[in-house]
């Protein structure tokens, strides 16, 4: 049961983390000044989450691993996050879509996430959850303004919708620890994340003039069980280096 | 949404402030952006609980030639000054 809690609370971890490294991947290189500090914010409000969720898998764990550890000594089939956080970030019309789908996912989780029967993870999430509001509100916002902006940003943010969308569906397929974890009060239903998570993204994109794919249509899923894309070894390769090559560095 | 980004001035009420100050502009097609803009700039450690935006083009300055007909300060006129009159303890912030 408490291995079950860590690699749930692992779970969390993660996704805040890879995507955190993604945006980061940004920083100096945005459309403009604003947007390049705002993905910035973003990608801290996200690492800020991981250390309190890595901090929290550490000491279920109690083997006296860190949260550095965590982050900066695992390897690939050893994440846990959906494979949609760990795709490039592409032009900006795939990193607002990335954003926006795992946004919408994100906040219906963690508001279902405040109710969760352990105490430390409702906090999280209830600290979470403000962030996470402020970045649906703006990738919301953003789809819309490029999904119905100039017929270019139109195509870029529909080809973007239609590349990552088949990445969605094991964000709210619920797999045998999402049962457990449930099961035991923990966790919410993914069913009806699924179902808020559809209808909400369903509403924005019509908003936005985008055609929104088959939400039954094939799925790709393995990375809430570490098996991933082909992107993710080089996403850590370069995250993790320096822990690589220098061990136990200190500055 | 525009293609045109123009220039925004922004002012911040801070936590205990009683007005908003001016913090500084940015770039932004529409209001609504502006706003999502400076919480994103200018507001990130606790700077602000209400933010103002205004198009800088909306914005009239007095100019710095009408120094002295506008700022000459009129000291010697002690009567333009109501330092005169006692204030009741319970009136703050004037």
């Amino acid at each position: 049961m408490s291995d079950d809690k860590f690699n749930y609370v692992l779970r969390l971890a993660d996704n805040a983390l890879i995507l955190s490294q993604r945006l980061s991947q940004w920083c100096g290189k945005g459309p403009a000044l604003e947007e390049d500090m705002a993905l910035t914010n973003v990608a801290l409000d996200l690492i800020g989450q991981a250390r309190l969720w890595y901090a929290y898998a550490a000491e279920l764990e109690g083997k006296g691993r860190t949260e550095d550890d965590l982050a900066f000594l695992r390897d690939a089939h050893q994440f846990h996050n959906f494979l949609l956080l760990e795709q490039p970030n592409g032009n900006y019309a795939d990193t607002m879509t990335r954003q926006f789908l795992f946004d919408a996912w994100h906040y219906h989780y963690l508001q279902a996430l405040c109710a969760s029967g352990d105490e430390r993870i409702a906090a999280i999430a209830a600290k979470s959850l403000k962030e996470v509001t402020y970045h649906l509100r703006r990738s919301s916002d953003l789809l819309v303004r490029l999904g119905d902006g100039s017929d270019l940003s139109h195509q870029l943010m529909q080809a973007a919708l239609d590349e990552l969308w088949r990445f969605t569906g094991e964000m709210s397929v619920a797999d045998e620890l999402d049962l457990a974890m449930h099961g035991a009060g923990i966790a919410p239903d993914l069913a009806m994340i699924r179902q808020a998570w559809v209808a909400h993204v369903a509403s924005v994109a019509a908003d936005a003039t985008l055609r929104l794919p088959d939400a039954n249509s094939w799925m790709h899923k393995g990375g809430k069980q570490g098996v991933h894309t082909e992107h993710m070894g080089y996403l850590l390769a370069e995250m993790q280096f320096l822990q690589r090559a220098y061990p136990g560095a200190q500055w | 949404m525009s293609k045109e980004w123009p220039l925004w001035e922004v002012f911040i009420r801070s936590q205990h402030g009683l007005a908003h100050k001016h913090v500084g502009s940015l770039h932004a097609p529409d209001a609504e952006m502006a706003i999502n803009h400076a919480r994103d700039v200018y507001t990130r450690r606790n700077e602000g609980v209400s933010i103002w935006v205004a198009r800088a083009g909306d914005i009239f300055a007095s100019s710095p030639g009408d120094k002295e007909a506008l700022f000459e300060p009129s000291d010697s006129k002690v009567y333009r000054h109501p330092t005169f009159f006692p204030m009741p303890e319970e009136v703050k912030n004037l």
